[in-house]
């Protein structure tokens, strides 16, 4: 029978939840890395068991840890002693360095800050781990202040495809209130030339060529709060999801407005439709059926939690526009947690499960594509990402 | 033998407990401690010093015989209680909160 395993990072630390197919008894493992704030992790389609987590800490900056047994044990890649001269250079898994190197084309310098002025590019923290679809060696991070990484060697040594942040908007890049991070990256199934990426407050963005350049996909995006409410960049994307059955086919949670665009990014056309607000972090969209969308609204500009104390997943079963409330098992009254823009997953059983974690801690889990919720576990620390994965 | 106290998610970083114990060639300096700590627990790289500057991280400090070092400059030699392993070398977090 299958498992299914959810990757939980949280505040104070990660935690490991397994369950057979059937998604009705939990077993939770962890915290792991107590106390370190685990922005995201995430396994390979590869290899499973071959876990990428991103643990950071104000204090003492950025870790990488590497699992190749489904978690049970952890390793620092690149960890190992400093060589002695003539000796293969170590690995250094927590060194992320932004490329100033003239193979760019220009110094990539400087990005909008909050007072308007020109600022440094500088490293804080990765946000988001995406593994390769193919290679369990090779794993892309997404990093604040905004850039793409690859490491091809498990995590060792990390490259930035300064394509991105040199392609010319860069400049324009402003951080949002969380930061300048890159938080999503797509890759696509049917072209491993083709990625997509998301930057609060920049927008989206698209390579075709594996990284090398990039433009700006964010047409038919609209934000009352920037100048040019129409600009080529400087929208604050929350989220992108894409089914793997329907490449091309995107859906986004912007900071206002729930979008999609079925031409890869190049045109998008607003969905939110008679959702509650249409403000919100997370989206997704369900495994075997790709018009099938998962939100959760947020009441804003200033709350960030759900509306009326009720914490309600919108599921739209028609690819935006036409939502409907999911509230079984769900808290509806008393509730003011919010869901981050990377706790909300599916796993590709059937049923699909869809999974979310909140900012008071629990995580919550459908068996049935969301017609019914239990609460996995209730009390972890705050949930900045859930991950799900099917095992076999 | 130079001894070093580091705070503790760094302690369960390297898989150590209580001080660390280094050897240490002279001149006995921050550089020079922070140097060995690191050839001896790699994974502490960029966790105390910024990888590329090797600049002391904000929210750390060095103290040294109940004093605060951290402005120091690195190469500076330490006291002899430091070097002779009586006191140990001090890496502290900073207390946030309240």
């Amino acid at each position: 029978m299958s498992k299914v395993r959810v990757l939980v990072g949280t505040k104070k630390g990660a935690f490991i939840l397994t369950a057979d197919g059937k998604r009705d008894k939990w077993d939770v493992s962890g915290p792991f890395f107590a106390g370190w704030e685990m922005y995201h992790l995430k396994g390979s389609p590869a290899d499973p068991d071959r876990i990428y987590a991103s643990q950071t800490s104000g204090w003492f900056g950025q870790i990488i840890q590497r699992s190749s047994d489904g978690g049970k044990t952890w390793e620092t890649p690149g960890g190992e002693k400093i060589p002695q001269p003539g000796e293969f250079p170590s690995g250094q898994s927590n060194k992320f360095v932004y490329d100033t190197s003239s193979a760019t084309g220009k110094p990539l310098t400087t990005h909008q800050f909050y007072d308007g002025t020109q600022h440094p590019w500088e490293f804080k923290r990765v946000w988001h781990l995406e593994p390769s679809l193919t290679d369990p060696d090779t794993v892309y991070a997404g990093v604040e202040d905004a850039a793409l990484f690859r490491s091809t060697n498990g995590g060792a040594t990390w490259h930035e495809l300064s394509g991105l942040r040199g392609h010319g908007t860069g400049p324009q890049w402003s951080p949002g209130a969380g930061g300048l991070g890159l938080h999503t990256i797509i890759l696509d199934p049917s072209d491993p030339k083709r990625m997509y990426i998301a930057i609060s407050a920049a927008g989206a963005f698209r390579t075709d060529d594996g990284g090398a350049t990039w433009k700006p996909i964010n047409r038919g995006l609209r934000s009352q709060y920037i100048p040019d409410p129409n600009a080529e960049v400087g929208h604050c994307v929350h989220h992108v999801a894409m089914s793997p059955k329907r490449p091309g086919t995107l859906f986004m949670q912007k900071h206002w407005d729930v979008l999609r665009s079925d031409d890869a990014g190049d045109n998008w056309h607003e969905v939110s439709g008679d959702l509650p607000t249409d403000f919100g972090f997370v989206i997704d969209v369900h495994a075997h059926q790709p018009e099938t969308i998962y939100v959760v609204p947020i009441k804003s500009d200033s709350e960030h939690f759900v509306p009326e104390g009720k914490l309600r997943v919108y599921r739209s079963r028609k690819g935006g526009n036409e939502w409907e409330p999911l509230a079984k098992g769900l808290p509806q009254s008393n509730c003011y947690v919010n869901v981050l823009r990377d706790a909300m997953s599916v796993d590709t059983l059937d049923p699909c499960g869809v999974y979310f974690g909140t900012t008071g801690g629990q995580v919550y889990g459908s068996a049935d594509g969301g017609d019914s919720w239990t609460a996995i576990v209730r009390d972890l620390p705050a949930v900045y990402s859930v991950e799900a994965q099917a095992l076999p | 033998m130079i001894r070093v106290v580091i705070p503790a998610h760094l302690r369960t970083l390297a898989k150590v407990e209580g001080e660390v114990k280094l050897e240490v060639a002279p001149p006995i300096t921050q550089r020079s401690i922070l140097d060995a700590l690191e050839e001896q627990y790699p994974v502490l790289r960029g966790t105390i010093r910024d990888h590329g500057t090797l600049q002391r991280r904000a929210f750390l400090r060095f103290y040294v015989c109940e004093e605060d070092w951290s402005l120091e400059p690195p190469d500076t030699p330490l006291p002899e209680p430091i070097a002779s392993g009586k006191e140990p070398f001090l890496i502290i977090g900073a207390i946030a909160g309240g």
